[in-house]
């Protein structure tokens, strides 16, 4: 049996912030990004990009990068406008959301880039 | 004007109560029950007498029958079918009128449905299988006091199922060493905790001190994780007086969410906190502790998809359904089936599922299943296909007995989950459970508490044979 570790999560260590789906796998690269935007298309969801300032990730409102794009199914369409929000927005995490609009509500969300944080 | 003439006697039930050329309305409750009826008794007399000691009949005709017009409120058998694998009982269908039942009343329903005629001497078992409720029904009830949506946006969980955790020992900690435990857990990546059954307000731990400790570890998790975070605090009470007691105290703390035992606290209790709970904003988790009493017997008592269809009715927003693959009893298409009855929005009849009617329910909102109980990280794979997204998994001992403690079996639980779900996107959940060891062992290379659990876990499998299965093939 592997050596006893410490579970090491801190408050006042921001490495130890989550946000929520996927956040505790090793951050999303290029390729996964796309298989995941793939996934929401091929559910029928609407794409959407929100993005926020790390210390504000605990609310429940996001900014939202322009509007989701609705009925769009090319993925590096979706994938260039969260590009476009990250470069826009460097220090902040970009959260892709894919809208389930029979479910009103969404089908899923999470985050694809990671902002340094600070807090 | 009827002309009938009062002729005091015993009548064979099926004169009155069997009528095999009746089309069951919309607005019909219908039931099916498995009858087993005693040596000589016809199975039209015993699916009649069914059908009258669960509506208006009684063992002799009395001249009040006169007054009213029975043949508007009467159950109606309806259809006799063969249990497949079975000689000795059969399937009878009864329809019921609407009018039979108060509003809004699943105890009424039930004191009818499961009521004296269970008890019947003319019957050797008798296991009431399900109920269409008619949507007419379905409107006169709560429901669910948040439902799934609602609840995926106040905790903010999406694309995926949500875990949680029975804090153990089930009996005996103090407040505040419960109140850690429930800390390690939701700082490490849980969802959730929640309180065990058995915990009310004992003399080793009174709830005010535990809703206090449990309030104070969801607040700092949160804050060290920044997720949103709750515990089920149960307020399952002896009285209801005590039982709102309790929940406006945890409503003051901030608690999200708070618990409920829907049968051993009582249908009427469930519906009044389910109540409470849609107008004061909080969650309601429901347990079904004395559920196999009811359900287990193949022949007698009433088939869990009833009791899972009354609580969608009475109210909850989650309700344990057993795990399939974990140490609880459940046949893994019939556990499909309920399943679906708790969260689609309309199911139709399926057989191979247990499912005996369509059920339309309209725009009652539907209801997170909850598999608990003997799981661990290597049932990950199997969980996440089996249940999908709509779904809270709660990993007990398979959290809090990981070696390094719990805030390490929590974050083990969490990868395992996460890793799932990312494969599941991209190859489909056709294949996941075969798929499943190599997602694990590769999430694992990034996670040292994933690979200590699953070095821990290894071995522990449950597979006992289920008791009740559906009786769906001769054998």
């Amino acid at each position: 049996m592997s050596e006893m570790q410490d579970y090491a999560s801190r408050l006042s260590d921001p490495q130890s912030r989550k946000f929520e789906t996927f956040s505790y796998l090793p951050a999303l690269d290029d390729e996964a990004i796309r298989k995941q935007v793939e996934y929401i298309v091929a559910r029928g969801w609407n794409p959407a990009i929100e993005h926020t300032e790390p210390e504000n990730a605990f609310d429940h409102y996001w900014y939202m990068w322009k509007l989701p794009m609705f009925g769009e199914t090319d993925v590096d369409t979706i994938l260039d406008e969260s590009k476009a929000c990250h470069t826009a927005n460097p220090g902040h995490h970009v959260r892709m959301v894919g809208y389930d609009n029979y479910a009103q509500s969404q089908g899923t969300a999470m985050v694809i880039f990671r902002g340094p944080i600070t807090v | 004007m009827s002309t009938k003439n009062y002729q005091a006697g015993v009548k064979e039930y099926r004169e009155t109560y069997w009528m095999p050329d009746y089309t069951p309305a919309d607005t019909d409750l219908l039931a099916c029950f498995k009858i087993t009826a005693q040596p000589g008794v016809p199975r039209e007399e015993a699916a009649a007498a069914v059908a009258a000691e669960s509506s208006t009949g009684t063992w002799t005709t009395v001249w009040t029958d006169l007054l009213t017009d029975l043949d508007y409120y009467k159950g109606r058998a309806y259809a006799i079918e063969d249990v497949p694998g079975d000689d000795e009982s059969f399937y009878a269908f009864i329809a019921y009128p609407i009018d039979l039942f108060e509003e809004g009343s699943v105890v009424n329903v039930f004191t009818s449905l499961v009521g004296n005629v269970f008890g019947f001497k003319a019957l050797r078992h008798l296991r009431l299988e399900d109920i269409r409720f008619p949507i007419a029904y379905v409107k006169t009830c709560g429901g669910p006091p948040h439902g799934i949506q609602v609840e995926r946006d106040i905790m903010n969980k999406y694309g995926r199922p949500l875990l949680g955790c029975t804090i153990k020992p089930k009996l005996g900690l103090s407040a505040k060493n419960y109140g850690r435990a429930v800390y390690e857990c939701l700082r490490g990546g849980l969802d959730f905790t929640k309180d065990d059954e058995n915990v009310n307000s004992q003399p080793f731990m009174r709830w005010r001190q535990r809703f206090d400790f449990v309030m104070e570890a969801i607040h700092k998790s949160e804050r060290e994780t920044g997720e949103r975070k709750g515990h089920y605090l149960n307020v399952t009470a002896p009285t209801p007086e005590e039982m709102y007691k309790r929940a406006e105290y945890a409503k003051e703390l901030g608690s999200p969410i708070i618990m409920h035992d829907y049968i051993t606290g009582g249908f009427c209790a469930n519906t009044g906190l389910a109540n409470w709970c849609r107008d004061n904003g909080v969650l309601l988790h429901i347990h079904r502790a004395m559920h196999a009493v009811l359900d287990r017997h193949p022949k007698h008592g009433i088939h869990f998809r009833v009791l899972a269809k009354i609580l969608r009715l009475s109210g909850g927003d989650h309700l344990h359904t057993g795990t399939v693959v974990g140490k609880l009893e459940g046949d893994r298409e019939a556990t499909l089936g309920w399943i679906d009855l708790l969260r689609e929005r309309y199911i139709k009849e399926d057989r191979s599922r247990g499912i005996f009617f369509d059920q339309d329910w309209g725009s009652m909102p539907g209801v997170f299943a909850v598999a608990s109980g003997g799981i661990h990280v290597w049932h990950m794979p199997a969980l996440v296909s089996i249940f999908g997204d709509d779904a809270i998994l709660q990993f007990g001992g398979g959290t809090l007995g990981h070696p390094w403690g719990n805030a390490a079996g929590a974050a083990a639980n969490r990868v395992a989950l996460e890793a799932c779900v990312q494969d599941r996107n991209i190859n489909g959940n056709e294949d996941l459970e075969k798929r499943g060891g190599e997602v694990l062992r590769q999430a694992a290379k990034s996670s040292p508490e994933l690979a200590a659990a699953m070095e821990t876990w290894k071995e522990i499998k449950f597979e006992f044979d289920t008791v009740d299965k559906l009786d769906v093939v001769h054998r």
